[in-house]
């Protein structure tokens, strides 16, 4: 199978072309350096992203604290992690990089305060 | 009247690296303006990641990497910082008028440096007819009430326009749970980054319309729908190429244009098209000790280079001064 692909690891944006059998990638041309070579077999082979969101909050200075995963998630958990952040408030002041929720989905991932908050 | 020494006007990345590097430059007395309640201007409301790659050389959120500069403000005691603080009127001998909760000031500034950022380009300056129901914002406005305020102000969403805030509002409106039905851009390319149409618009298969506008707006008290239409590289509608969206929500990311109004006020030229003073050095204005930084001198595309250049305009600040 064939698949096109965009490398978004510069502003130049090659177009790549990806070789995939089995769900692994064979061979891929059009990027213009070695990092799009990567990009392309991380993205097809196991595609992740850092989620962003905000939480609300109790009582405290700001509304809602935003909030983002210490590391990449894999990106078809996106949606359902969403769903945890959503049901998340926090209630006591934090500084930035505090744990909001611990092991996010059980998958091995943080969600953590990336603004300060403070009590009333 | 009262004189300071160094004088800035915004307290975004641009006003805050500004009055870190003035400082470093040996400028002893700086007052920054803020008219928002916090310190970090439109970061603080920029919750996703892509923030600081060039300058700190790792990828932040914009509340974190805001946080890098209010946390050095807070330690140079030389830099005193006035927040809910609006400027209201700017005189060409650099005199400053400004309000305070339950007061008004007026000071002259020996050296004054403007980072006041920019707005977004409205509805009325895309030219979109019909009517003019609720539901319509500006992307970044949506993106305010969403991040800060923790509204979502809509369920079904058009967008208009591919900059990098309208790809970033589509992912998170789709995050929140509302379904985003199209992003129109009229020309064949996005004007946002690579990463934000792959991540924010492929990732959740948002249908993205490229050669294609809007051309009306419907609803009485909402949104209802919006007539969308194909044009060619020159942007003439294409006959029989309409199809309607149904609707209740159209976000405007049509590009940003600078702040600039007390500038204008003292007598500085601005650009007709682009609303920067118009000079031929970076930062520099046709007052002299009238600096200019951020995303009030020219729309930047990534704040990093916002940092970099405000960073030279407090040290050119120092060198008129001192
Ligand atoms: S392949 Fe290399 S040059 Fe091409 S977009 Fe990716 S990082 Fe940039």
């Amino acid at each position: 199978m064939k698949k096109r692909l965009t490398c978004v690891e510069c502003p130049k944006g090659c177009v790549l072309s990806v070789d995939i059998e089995n769900c692994m990638v064979v061979d891929i041309i059009g990027s213009e350096c070695p990092k799009g070579k990567k990009y392309a077999a991380d993205e097809i082979e196991n595609p992740v992203r850092i989620l962003t969101s905000a939480v609300l909050t109790e009582g405290l200075s700001l509304k809602m604290v935003p909030v983002r995963t210490d590391k990449p998630v894999p990106k078809n958990s996106i949606l359902k992690a969403m769903e945890e952040v959503k049901k998340a408030r926090i209630s006591k002041a934090v500084p930035a990089g505090e744990i909001i929720i611990k092991n996010l989905l059980n998958l091995d991932v943080n969600l953590i305060s990336t603004r300060e908050v403070k009590r009333v | 009247m009262v004189e300071r020494d160094l004088v800035i006007v915004g307290g975004g990345p641009a006003g805050m690296a500004a009055a870190i590097s003035a400082h470093e430059n040996g400028v002893k007395d700086i007052l920054l303006l803020e008219r928002d309640q916090y310190l970090g201007g439109i970061l603080n409301q920029c919750v996703h990641t892509g923030f600081g790659v060039e300058y700190f050389k790792e990828v932040l959120t914009g509340p974190e990497y805001a946080e890098r500069f209010i946390k050095k403000i807070k330690e140079i005691p030389e830099i005193e910082v006035s927040l809910k603080t609006f400027v209201v009127n700017l005189a060409t001998d650099k005199s400053l008028t400004y309000l305070l909760p339950g007061k008004m000031e007026t000071l002259r500034a020996k050296t004054l440096i403007m980072a006041t950022g920019c707005r977004e380009k409205t509805r009325e300056m895309a030219h979109i007819a019909g009517t003019r129901p609720a539901g319509i914002f500006s992307a970044g406005l949506a993106q305010k009430l969403i991040n800060v305020e923790g509204l979502l102000p809509g369920n079904k969403v058009v967008i208009v326009g591919s900059g990098d805030i309208g790809l970033i509002m589509a992912r998170r409106f789709t995050l929140e749970g509302a379904k985003v039905k199209g992003v129109i851009e009229i020309e064949n390319v996005s004007s946002g980054l690579v990463r934000n149409v792959v991540q924010c618009v492929e990732d959740f298969n948002i249908p993205f319309y490229l050669r294609h506008k809007i051309t009306r707006i419907y609803g009485r008290d909402r949104v209802e729908k919006v007539d969308v239409v194909q044009v060619d590289e020159k942007g003439t509608e294409i006959t029989d190429s309409k199809f309607e969206i149904e609707c209740d929500t159209v976000l405007i990311s049509v590009g940003l244009i600078p702040e600039n109004e007390l500038i204008e006020m003292a007598g500085i030229v601005l650009d007709e098209k682009t609303n920067s003073p118009v000079t031929d050095e970076v930062n520099k204005t046709s007052i002299p000790g009238l600096f200019v930084c951020g995303n009030s001198f020219k729309v930047y595309d990534i704040v990093d280079t916002v940092t970099r250049d405000s960073l030279e305009a407090g040290r050119l600040a120092a060198e008129y001064l001192l």
